[in-house]
């Protein structure tokens, strides 16, 4: 076994931490979260220049990575810059329906993706299926040579801006059936969609979609007609890598900031660390952070495991990341006082986010029933 | 022992309730229910008609104009008022600052003071905490020097809550170096408009404006503003800090989220089935009901008990404790209850005469703002790590 880097991610890793440090201050990342898109496409074509939405996408499709941990060692950093930009929606999301079910004149979009010149979504989660990836109640039929979507969709990240979405619908079966589900390449500009952006309380952007008779060409269609769940399934799950590392990135920064106030911080003549009531609460935060890290590890070495095992280490480290997110977001406040209250002092618009992750794709109590799920499956 | 309440009691809930169906404006109501943002002038309405009847001053002797409730009344009258979605009352000159007066005051100042607050021309705001007085409040170092008949304060002071409705306000000021820190502070009354005073907003993590800093430049008060004696302000301070704590439990307020939650419960959907029947979200809400039910009547017990004086301390901060934490519990609950939905954030759909389709159920806007904000109550009034020191330094004889 082996716990380090190669040669190649520990590169990445360091550009991407130097980048960030010169060029993404926090008041400019406000800046960019609180636009009219909630992110800048500056910085965007910049991380695009610099090759890191290639790196999560595999030498086939024209990339230089896109294995977990390519996603993790990336995401580790982005979540420890508070970085908005649509890594996740595009990159990650869209990219991988795309890679996993395009046609080769379909795969053809991945290079302008790459390039950060056109941006995906991936509109799944609708407004009454919570977290369940199979609970899609959006229809597609075919008519006279098109097909024709109707449904809403619900907290699509970034679909605001995206060029193309990727839409699941129903082509078959009833909800919460696993077979039936299908995949479409909607053009932003398509008739019948309406999309309504707004801002999320952690910065990003998100928005609800209508769709109403949307008409698309029989090559919109992704994969096969009703066979799109696996790809849902692993989407979902090369997000959750991703997420569960910015998760680590944004638990280590809140430590950091922890630990330095913990240090400096005087009350009652000594700095504040030398109360055991906060020095043992800062052990735990440590030492969960450290399982927290352990579990990301495990998902993003078991992605292309057996569907079971990963599974299992997906839903198990986005359990963790949620419980112990809190932890630390909520331990980190607490032991700053006042100060962690503020707009300005910074640390709550990391805490913001940590907590936001949870609502992304499952949280804790979610992917606990997940993975009792799977557990009692036999092998 | 009887935990029903008495033919009188239920005859006190009944007016009660009667009187908020008669006077509570709807529009304010619906505000509070709704968790949209409420004006300075919704609350000076909900004053003044409680005043109107006699009824603002809950925890005040009769003879000031209060209600000379006893604890079971206060407690009904939280409940129903809290339950019918009245606003909370502003505590700083009700709540805090009164008691001191009442018990500590000159007769001059409480004759000023009193019907002042409780017709509403003083709004005041607490300037306790400093920059760098915190949880360590007896090293505040903001300055007051005698000068005839007036002290000059200069320093600042931190996290004034609603500071920027104030014109009023009681502080906590350095006026002797000499001895043990908490010997040479006293207990000043601030009129916001004298020349000297700034006041700057704080914007808090989910972006509202609820704080402010302070800054006194040459401030001349009135030495007659001096709540009584020099240098013994810490007693009076602490006495206030008791009475704050007990607020801080909101026993009613409680109850209203765990109702509300239970409303969205029953209306959000997991796999198609209402998210209350989930195993694992039912367990997770009857453990907070059961702790909140335990933590009414502790709050009873602790009201009503004759030598509740004697018990304040410590059991004033273990109650502080519990509603906090049961508080924070539930604004968790609510928030994951949501799902996806917790995550939208329009900060204008929190205001009211935003007519626009809420994005999700309509009960969504302003739940994750409130579990942000509400990380503020394990950490003002004294944190619960303070609260946890008191406990043990006043009952473990060490
Ligand atoms: C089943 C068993 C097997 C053992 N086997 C061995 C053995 O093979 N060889 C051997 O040498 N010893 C052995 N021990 C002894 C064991 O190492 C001691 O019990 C242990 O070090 C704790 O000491 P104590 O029991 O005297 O508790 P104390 O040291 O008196 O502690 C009492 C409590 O106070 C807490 N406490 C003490 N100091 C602090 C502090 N500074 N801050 C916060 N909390 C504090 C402790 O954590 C504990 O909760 C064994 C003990 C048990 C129970
Ligand atoms: C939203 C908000 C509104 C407020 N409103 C007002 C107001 O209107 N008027 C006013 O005067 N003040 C107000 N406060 C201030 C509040 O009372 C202080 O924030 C509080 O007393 C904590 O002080 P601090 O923020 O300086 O934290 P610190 O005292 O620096 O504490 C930092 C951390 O260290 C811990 N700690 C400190 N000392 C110890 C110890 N001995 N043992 C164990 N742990 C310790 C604390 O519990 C905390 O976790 C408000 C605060 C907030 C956040």
């Amino acid at each position: 076994m082996d716990f380090n880097h190669t040669e190649d991610r520990a590169m990445l890793k360091d550009m991407v931490t130097r980048f960030l440090a010169d060029n993404y201050a926090l008041e400019k990342r406000n800046e960019a979260a609180e636009s009219s898109e909630g992110f800048s496409r500056e910085q965007w074509s910049r991380f695009a220049e610099l090759g890191l939405i290639g790196a999560l996408f595999s030498e086939e499709v024209g990339g230089f990575g896109g294995a977990g941990f390519d996603i993790s060692v990336l995401f580790e950093e982005l979540g420890r810059g508070l970085v908005v930009e649509p890594f996740l929606a595009s990159a990650v999301l869209g990219g991988t329906m795309l890679a996993e079910l395009g046609s080769d004149d379909q795969k053809a979009m991945i290079g302008d993706v790459i390039s950060g010149e056109k941006l995906l979504a991936f509109a799944h989660g609708e407004p009454q299926s919570h977290y369940d990836l199979s609970h899609v109640e959006t229809m597609a039929r075919k008519d006279t040579g098109k097909w024709v979507l109707n449904g809403k969709k619900a907290v699509v990240l970034n679909g605001d801006s995206a060029d193309a979405l990727i839409v699941t619908a129903r082509t078959a079966g009833s909800s919460w059936d696993e077979d039936g589900l299908s995949a479409f390449i909607v053009p932003a500009n398509t008739d019948g969609l309406t999309v309504r952006g707004y801002p999320t309380i952690d910065g990003q952007h998100a928005c609800e979609i209508d769709l109403n008779d949307v008409r698309l060409e029989e090559s919109a269609l992704l994969g096969k007609d009703g066979d799109a769940y696996p790809a849902i399934e692993l989407s979902v799950a090369r997000a959750n890598v991703a997420l569960t590392s910015e998760a680590i990135g944004l638990m280590e920064v809140c430590r950091d900031m922890t630990l330095d106030y913990l240090r400096t911080r005087k009350q009652f003549g000594v700095p504040i660390g030398k109360f055991q009531a906060l020095q043992h609460r800062m052990a735990t935060v440590l030492t969960e952070i450290e399982q927290a890290r352990s579990a990301a590890i495990n998902a993003a070495g078991r992605l292309d495991l057996s569907r079971r095992e990963r599974e299992m280490a997906v839903s198990s480290a986005k359990a963790l990341a949620g419980r112990i997110g809190r932890l630390v977001a909520e331990e980190a406040i607490q032991m700053h006082g006042g100060i962690a209250m503020t707009w300005e002092y910074g640390l709550g618009h990391f805490a913001k986010r940590l907590i936001m992750l949870d609502h992304q794709f499952g949280d804790v109590d979610y992917h606990t029933v997940r993975f009792a799920e799977f557990s009692r499956k036999a092998t | 022992m009887d935990l029903n309440y008495t033919d009188e009691e239920i005859a006190f809930r009944d007016d009660v309730r009667a009187f908020l169906k008669a006077e509570l404006p709807a529009s304010v109501s619906d505000k509070v229910k709704g968790g949209k943002r409420l004006t300075k002038e919704d609350m000076d309405s909900w004053h003044a008609i409680l005043n109107k009847r006699g009824w603002l001053a809950e925890n005040w002797p009769v003879e000031y104009g209060g209600t000379g409730w006893n604890a079971v009344q206060q407690q009904i009258f939280d409940d129903e008022t809290c339950a019918a979605g009245a606003p909370r009352i502003v505590p700083f000159g009700l709540k805090m600052l009164a008691p001191v007066l009442i018990k500590y005051g000159s007769e001059e100042q409480k004759k000023h003071y009193l019907p002042r607050i409780l017709d509403g021309s003083d709004w005041w705001c607490q300037g306790y905490s400093e920059p760098g007085a915190g949880s360590d409040l007896a090293s505040l170092k903001t300055r007051a020097v005698r000068d005839g008949d007036h002290f000059i304060v200069n320093g600042q002071k931190t996290w004034t809550t609603l500071g920027q409705y104030a014109n009023k306000i009681f502080c906590l000021v350095r006026t002797s170096t000499e001895g043990k820190p908490q010997e040479g502070i006293s207990f000043l009354l601030i009129d916001m408009d004298t020349p000297g005073i700034t006041v700057r907003p704080i914007i808090l993590l989910e972006g509202t404006h609820e704080v402010n800093e302070v800054f006194f430049d040459d401030v001349r008060v009135p030495v007659e503003n001096l709540v009584g004696e020099e240098n013994k302000g810490w007693t009076y301070a602490k006495y206030l800090l008791t009475h704050e704590r007990t607020n801080i439990a909101n026993v009613g307020a409680n109850k209203v989220s765990l109702e509300h939650l239970k409303h969205i419960g029953r209306t959000q959907k997991v796999r198609g089935r209402p998210l209350i029947e989930d195993p694992l979200f039912a367990a997770r809400l009857a453990q907070i009901e059961m702790e909140l039910d335990a933590m009414a009547t502790t709050n009873l017990r602790l009201l009503s008990s004759p030598d509740s004086v004697a018990n304040a301390g410590p059991m004033s901060s273990m109650l502080k404790i519990k509603g906090t934490e049961i508080r924070q519990a539930l604004n968790d609950l609510t928030r994951r209850a949501l799902g996806p939905y917790a995550m939208p954030f329009v900060s204008e759909a929190l205001e009211t005469g935003y007519n626009e389709e809420p994005i999700g159920p309509d009960y969504a806007a302003p739940v994750s703002k409130d579990y942000f904000n509400n990380r503020k109550i394990t950490i003002y009034g004294g944190s619960n790590e303070i609260q946890r020191g008191i406990i043990t330094k006043m009952m473990m004889g060490l």
